[in-house]
């Protein structure tokens, strides 16, 4: 029986170490003599610094060592950036603050202590004198002048890109109608339940570094930091344990990644750090932070003819690994799912003192989305018709595809309106209507929200990315034929560990539980690029597959030697090589029998071939490693190792419908339904992808209604904490009621499109769009984000009208 | 000036000096090994350091170890008992109530109270009950499906 692992729920075989508390994640590590390090911060946002006074912390019992900026500066290369954009301005980005600190969180010195606790009593003795500057804060006003953040530059704008297609011009000079909006998309925090954390290790000795780092990108760190502390790449190997989370803000490489190597590599003694919350809402990046303008040019019809964003980017104090190019996402997804003939984007990127903004889930893409699809609901309020309308009227059809936009990209495979049919059909969108009548009337506010979206997974072509767009898989059959896969890409909640054995296990005809995935460690695992971008199964996924189709063709290829039959007589199915009837008839009958367990001690068991008409590949295997009989040419062992280089991106759709209810007399905003219709593409475990829409709708649920990191105009950051930053918890989120509908995506072979941003992208404009909906009776067109009870109270109660 | 704690972790007797100022977290993390019980936030509202202290569910990172001296404490490394998941841990694998696994223990042990003090709660009572605990994988609705599985196993 062939097996049939992929499209089913197939419980995660990740979890039993994890529900028992028996997984390790960074702080779960401990090695003898491992020493703690806690970082004094900048408590200003922008500050010269006089001095450094470290004597009453040096006396603390326990420290053993104390690092600034001035002992580091010629030591430690800078924090990597690695988007490039033309004319891009790329500030020095020391791992700690030498002259000045830029941001409140700013690291000015490492305490290196024999526990945490002393490490942390003696970063508090540490005084640090500063001269107070001028804050720039808001974005806007970064790029107005003022004050200037780093003087080489001259003023506060990092790059200015104007990008996109069409005679964006002449379709305003010839639009019948335009709207124009100007929209916020709040700093946000990712909040991983983990936060950041490294563990170095110096092995004077081997000359050898290791690091465990909760990171997304093991080799792309291990890169990085062995250029920035300056140790041979073959001589840094990076572990991720069990990585808690990431969301973005784990793709990057942190000023504490390389300093905590260079200071092992002083010390010659294992260094620990473990950012507390505090410092995560402080120092890791952050997500958003645009301010912008949307105008659209549409006909009385409602067909879109243009659509212009002219957006400044709060890119913070300086750059991390990819905050320049956040933005330049938004402006390839600003055509959204329609045919828009006209698109323009102008970005200005402006330095602030604050923590950079960097890739937070959906990284560029739920910005573009937000605004598209505020301003279709913009479009159908002018025209008032209804917002499902105005998408219909502009959607491409299926046979359009590939779809070319004007952002540049070329949309691979969609049917938009079957997900939207689906998505009204399971809210019963016609009856809703009614009810939102019927309940008006009563004097109840209720709205209803629509996002259809698309977005761009699978990153992606190496030609679009700074660093490699490929992933790359080993797969080995070991002699005793259990199946070990090796993948670059580097998982970190999401299941590829199960997801990722599925489609191994029905490829090769083994059990799923005879299979491993191992990754994240650099000294293991060949190069790879790492998980973000909703790329880990559509990109990592798919070298797995191209992997174990190049190892079963050496597989087959021993299969007939020891058949002694050509390739044209042998088939694979169900895990074996087999003779076909016909050839069968003149040869052996018998069942294969595993050969494992009968061999002399201390000797690997002879595979039993003789009179076969059939064979296991995990005897081929077996076969491959004893090699006393194989092929001529052929090398022993059986592994195959794939780099796959996608040809494009891939494009998930799909329409989220959001019903809320606002309490008229609280402001409080209540979820009645929410029905999503994801199309990621071939699914290969339906629950791992029910999963991953659950959470990234409840992290728009989030941005929509609770989170905002928020800095005074002095940059004084006010949000410091859990108590302070509102995320979503279990009694605000509604019941989804998901469905999908399935087109497969031609970028690769096994049809994948990718999950893990769709809820962050789709979602966040629904709920908005259902809330200034169910507020439209008081003439609400827009609102900015996050909507609290507060704002929607001022609104009723400023405008008496009854409805 | 250190102090002299004497207590009962998932059945095993301890007696240790400690610092007043450990945290209880710390105490079972860095002196007992049991790292199960992770750190989120410090500030008690994220739930990831959650507990049972005398058959209720606490919040570790802000609970000292002298404060648990006397008392006996259950971890997340305690539920399974004789190789046996707690019916929640269950649930948890069986309804993909968990991603990254960070808020997980604490959630189970929170989950494993709550059907202690209600042996069938409706969908709201769960999400009250859960209110103190904070995923960012989840979205929730696979943790609230998993305390409805445990429920109903446990009430056979």
């Amino acid at each position: 029986m062939a097996n049939n692992y992929v499209g089913q729920r197939i419980k995660r075989t990740e979890d039993p170490r994890l529900i028992r508390g028996l997984a390790h994640y960074v702080d779960d590590i401990t090695l003898p003599g491992t020493l703690h390090v806690a970082f004094v911060r900048s408590i200003y946002a922008h500050a010269r610094i006089k001095g450094i006074d470290a004597s009453a912390a040096e006396d603390v019992p326990g420290v053993v060592a104390i690092y600034t900026g001035k002992d580091i500066a010629e030591k430690i290369g800078p924090v990597p950036c690695a988007s490039a954009l033309p004319e891009l301005k790329v500030p020095d980005h020391r791992v700690l603050a030498t002259k000045k600190v830029y941001f409140v969180g700013h690291p000015i010195a490492a305490v290196v202590a024999t526990d945490r606790y002393a490490a942390r009593d003696a970063a508090d003795l540490v005084i640090v004198d500063y001269d107070d500057l001028p804050v720039v804060s808001d974005v806007e006003q970064a790029a107005a002048g003022g004050p200037v953040i780093h003087e080489n530059f001259g003023d506060n704008i990092a790059y200015k890109l104007t990008s996109g297609e069409g005679d964006i011009d002449a379709a305003f000079a010839a639009a019948e109608r335009t709207v124009k909006q100007r929209i916020l998309h709040r700093r946000l925090a990712p909040i991983a339940m983990e936060p950041r954390g490294v563990l170095a290790r110096y092995f004077p000795g081997e000359e050898e570094l290791t690091l465990w780092s909760s990171t997304q990108i093991p080799h792309l760190m291990r890169t990085q930091v062995a250029i920035m502390i300056g140790i041979p790449e073959n001589k840094l190997r990076v572990i991720t344990p069990e990585v808690g989370g990431g969301f973005g803000s784990k793709l990057n490489v942190y000023a504490e990644e390389a300093l905590l190597g260079w200071i092992s590599m002083q010390l010659f003694k294992p260094v620990k750090w473990i950012e507390t919350r505090r410092e995560n809402i402080q120092a890791t990046i952050h997500g958003r932070g645009q301010v912008g303008d949307i105008e659209v040019a549409f006909r009385n019809d409602g067909a879109i003819t243009g659509l212009r964003y002219n957006v400044f980017a709060d890119l913070g104090a300086y750059h991390q690994l990819l905050t320049p190019a956040i933005p330049t996402l938004t402006g390839l997804m600003l055509s959204g799912a329609y045919k828009i003939p006209a698109i323009q984007i102008n970005i200005t990127g402006c330095f602030t003192n604050k923590m950079a903004t960097d890739a937070y889930r959906g990284a560029g893409r739920p910005e573009a989305t937000y605004v598209v699809e505020r301003a279709l609901d913009l479009v159908a309020a002018e025209l008032g018709v209804d917002p499902i309308e105005v998408r219909r009227k502009n959607f491409p059809k299926p046979d359009e595809f590939p779809f070319h936009t004007a952002t540049g990209l070329d949309y691979d495979s969609g049917d938009y309106e079957a997900a939207l049919n689906k998505a009204q059909g399971i809210a019963g969108y016609a009856q809703l209507r009614e009810e939102q009548k019927k309940a008006r009337e009563e004097g109840r506010l209720i709205g209803i929200g629509v996002s259809t979206y698309v977005e761009i997974c699978a990153l992606g072509p190496s030609q679009a990315m700074p660093a490699g767009g490929w992933e790359s898989a080993t797969v080995r059959i070991e002699p005793t034929g259990k199946v070990t896969i090796l993948t670059g890409a580097s998982p970190h909640g999401q299941g590829q560990e199960t997801s990722f054995a599925q489609i191994a296990a029905d490829q090769l005809g083994v059990h799923i539980n005879d299979i491993t995935v191992i990754h994240g460690d650099t000294g293991v695992v060949q190069y790879g690029i790492g998980t973000f971008g909703s790329r880990a199964t559509a990109v990592g996924g798919t070298a797995v597959y191209v992997a174990i189709e190049k190892l079963k063709e050496k597989a087959s290829k021993i299969a007939c030697h020891m058949l002694q039959a050509d390739a044209s007589r042998v088939s694979f199915e169900g895990g074996k090589y087999s003779l076909r009837k016909a050839a069968a008839a003149t040869a052996g009958t018998s069942d294969p029998v595993v050969p494992v367990g009968e061999a002399p001690a201390g000797a690997l068991p002879e595979p039993q071939t003789e009179g076969k008409s059939s064979l296991t590949i995990q005897e081929i295997a077996l076969a491959a490693h004893i090699a006393k009989d194989l092929p001529p040419d052929t090398e022993p062992g059986l592994s195959a190792t794939y780099f796959f280089e996608p040809k494009n991106f891939t494009f998930p759709f799909g329409t989220h419908i959001a019903v809320v209810e606002v309490d008229r007399e609280t402001g409080d905003i209540k979820f009645l339904r929410y029905v999503a219709v994801d199309d990621c593409g071939k699914v290969i475990n339906p629950m791992l992808v029910d999963g991953q829409v659950h959470g990234g709708i409840v992290q728009s649920i989030g941005q929509a209604l609770f989170e905002e990191v928020v800095y005074d105009e002095q940059g004084q950051l006010l949000s410091g904490t859990l108590m302070d930053y509102a995320l979503p918890r279990a009694s605000h989120i509604p019941e989804f009621e998901l469905d999908r509908t399935e087109t497969p995506s031609p970028v690769n072979p096994l049809g994948v499109k990718g999950v893990g941003e769709a809820g962050t992208i789709g979602a966040t404009p629904a709920i908005v769009n259902a809330v200034v909906d169910a507020l439209s009776p008081f003439g609400v067109r827009h609102l900015d984000m996050p909507i609290k009870p507060e704002n929607i109270w001022r609104i009723i109660n400023n405008d008496s009208r009854s409805i | 000036m250190k102090k002299a704690i004497n207590l009962s972790v998932n059945g095993v007797s301890h007696s240790d000096e400690v610092e007043p100022r450990m945290l209880l977290v710390h105490y079972l993390r860095d002196v007992l090994g049991l790292t199960g019980t992770h750190v989120g936030c410090e500030t008690s509202l994220c739930g990831a350091c959650t507990v049972m202290l005398d058959g209720q569910a606490v919040k570790s990172c802000t609970v000292f170890a002298v404060q648990a001296d006397g008392a006996a404490i259950t971890t997340i490394e305690g539920l399974a008992q004789n190789g046996e998941l707690h019916p929640v841990q269950e649930g948890f694998w069986e309804k993909h109530g968990l991603q990254c696994g960070y808020c997980t223990p604490g959630m189970i042990v929170t989950a494993a109270q709550l059907l202690d003090r209600n042996a069938n709660p409706s969908r709201e009572e769960i999400c009250h009950g859960l209110d103190g605990n904070l995923c960012r994988c989840t979205g929730y609705q696979h943790i609230i499906e998993a305390v409805e599985y445990a429920a109903k196993k446990a009430a056979g």
